[in-house]
């Protein structure tokens, strides 16, 4: 299986993919299924269906040096084609395969060139969503940090 | 004698029935819902992950649900669910320092940047019982304040001080094949990427307690906290089809960096030394332990002497998975009827042969 080969990707293409591909894991089903409830999508064929398997992630020792397996992850992945022709995946962590399957259906609707930002318009919202979650969770972590007084001791 | 028994099979699934039934408990309560326990007993969550290996809070809260909230039962039915999964494949290391922290603490350094992040901790509680909680009373919302510049940016604790080549740096990454206990069963040395993969998963209370007899003399390591810090990274995969690294979404770690004393050598100007913990979730006190326990069983490397239990790699690595050693101690409690039967026999002819012994030995005795 290979991505279209009609549009070679170019590396800002890729990140660009990466992207979407991250807020689609991160999103939640709910939000995946109300991005595609406003796209027009044709028939999609499972070219894998979707299925959960593991990941083994590994960290580095000390954080930045030799690599070692930390414990595995539960992943699941989907793989369709569009009956207009670009395929779609997904990798996503957990066991939601209808979600898996919703997020690749958008990764090929997001690769077909004129239907790209009408795919990200229609995940503007679940964006919306997670970033106002990241910034609240930043807002209460910055309400522990320490605020150290030094007290001053002596004459000077 | 020996007979083949059978006929364990109605008290069995009564048993069975029978403890669906005590794990409902009285019908009268409301059950709990898995999203309740993934929710609220996180923690405990966590320690499932963690030492099951398998990253998966759902998973986790429904074995923890299943087991009654016994903690290596959970980990066993999560250690058997990945055996039924096909592995796709290793993700790319995780970036520890792109982390978003939810808690980073220093106990070497007050000032850093990034700052002292407290986050959701038990530290400075006066761990007296909150009876309000048992009275389903709401709690005051988390406070927010403005994070300041330089909050995004926590550089590693270690990374300051290896600026002036006060500690070791981390081992390279040398590109080697990273072993990997799961498929291949352990070699003795084992190197150290091997033995903190047996770490992680190792039973907290195990690893705490090699931990805690370093402190006590058993192997002394004289450890400070360098770092704790708690929080989410990305993880990434290659799948062969795509090439490229796919996000496939974040996972919250604690990661320890313990900072300890080295006297130097012959050959190496003194420098502070490293111990290396990394867990699932936030386990704070499990990163911890293993941080102390990976730098007391890097003794032998630093030529220190190598004398305690929690230096001692095959003592830790074999006895550290607490699924093994609970197959291994509860299997007792199978039947043995025929290697009992067997020592029966031989207890009973031992004693024959000591009772005409000390016969002999005493008509000897009676004719002298």
């Amino acid at each position: 299986m290979t991505t279209s080969p009609r549009h070679p990707a170019s590396e800002g293409e890729i990140g660009a993919r990466q992207a979407v591909m991250a807020l689609c894991a991160e999103a939640s089903r709910t939000d995946l299924e109300a991005a595609l409830s406003v796209l027009d999508t044709p028939a999609a064929a499972d070219l894998r269906p979707p299925e959960t398997g593991l990941v083994m992630a590994s960290g580095r020792i000390g954080g930045d040096g030799r690599p070692f397996n930390l414990g595995e992850v539960s992943v699941t992945r989907a793989a369709i084609r569009l009956a207009d022709g670009p395929a779609g995946f997904a990798y996503h962590l957990g066991r939601d395969r209808t979600k898996a399957r919703l997020a690749a259906i958008l990764d090929a609707l997001w690769q077909d060139p004129d239907r790209r930002a009408r795919v990200e318009a229609a995940l503007a919202p679940a964006a919306r969503r997670l970033a106002a979650d990241r910034q609240q969770a930043a807002r209460r972590t910055a309400a522990t940090r320490v605020d150290f007084l030094t007290l001053a001791r002596g004459d000077d | 004698m020996y007979v083949a028994v059978k006929g364990g099979e109605a008290a069995i699934d009564n048993a069975h029935r029978l403890l669906a039934e005590a794990r409902r408990g009285d019908p009268a309560v409301p059950e709990l819902s898995v999203a309740q326990i993934r929710e609220q007993m996180a923690l405990l969550v966590d320690r499932v992950m963690t030492e099951g290996s398998l990253y998966d809070p759902d998973l986790a809260a429904l074995a923890l649900k299943q087991a009654r909230g016994d903690v290596v039962e959970a980990v066993f039915l999560v250690r058997a669910y990945r055996t039924t999964l096909p592995r796709f494949g290793a993700s790319a290391p995780v970036d520890t320092g792109t982390m978003a922290v939810e808690r980073r603490v220093s106990a070497t350094f007050k000032d850093l940047p990034g700052g002292q992040v407290l986050g959701p901790t038990f530290d400075y509680t006066h761990r007296l019982v909150d009876f309000a909680l048992a009275a389903d009373t709401a709690s005051e919302p988390a406070a927010e304040a403005e994070p300041r510049a330089d909050a995004g940016t926590c550089p590693r604790v270690t990374d300051l001080l290896a600026q002036d080549g006060l500690i070791e740096a981390s081992p390279p990454d040398d590109g080697a094949p990273v072993g990997d206990l799961t498929r291949e069963p352990v070699d003795y040395p084992a190197d150290r990427a091997l033995r903190l993969q047996a770490l992680a998963r190792g039973d907290e209370g195990f690893v705490l307690g090699l931990a805690y007899s370093t402190q006590r003399g058993y192997g002394r390591t004289h450890p400070f906290v360098g770092e704790i810090r708690v929080g989410a990274v990305a993880v990434e995969f290659v799948p062969e089809e795509l090439g490229f690294a796919v996000p496939l979404g974040r996972v919250r770690l604690t990661e320890c960096q313990m900072v300890n004393q080295f006297k130097g050598s012959g050959a190496a100007a003194p420098q502070f030394t490293r111990g290396y913990g990394l867990s699932f979730g936030q386990s704070e006190r499990k990163a911890m332990a293993m941080a102390l326990v990976d730098r007391a069983l890097r003794a032998e490397e630093l030529g220190e002497p190598v004398a305690s239990p929690a230096q001692d790699q095959e003592f830790v690595l074999a006895h550290c998975d607490s699924l093994q050693a609970t197959g291994f101690v509860e299997h007792l409690k199978l039947p043995h009827y025929v290697d009992f039967q067997a020592e029966l026999e031989l207890v009973r002819r031992l004693r024959a042969e000591f009772e005409r012994k000390t016969e002999t030995v005493e008509m000897q005795e009676a004719a002298e």
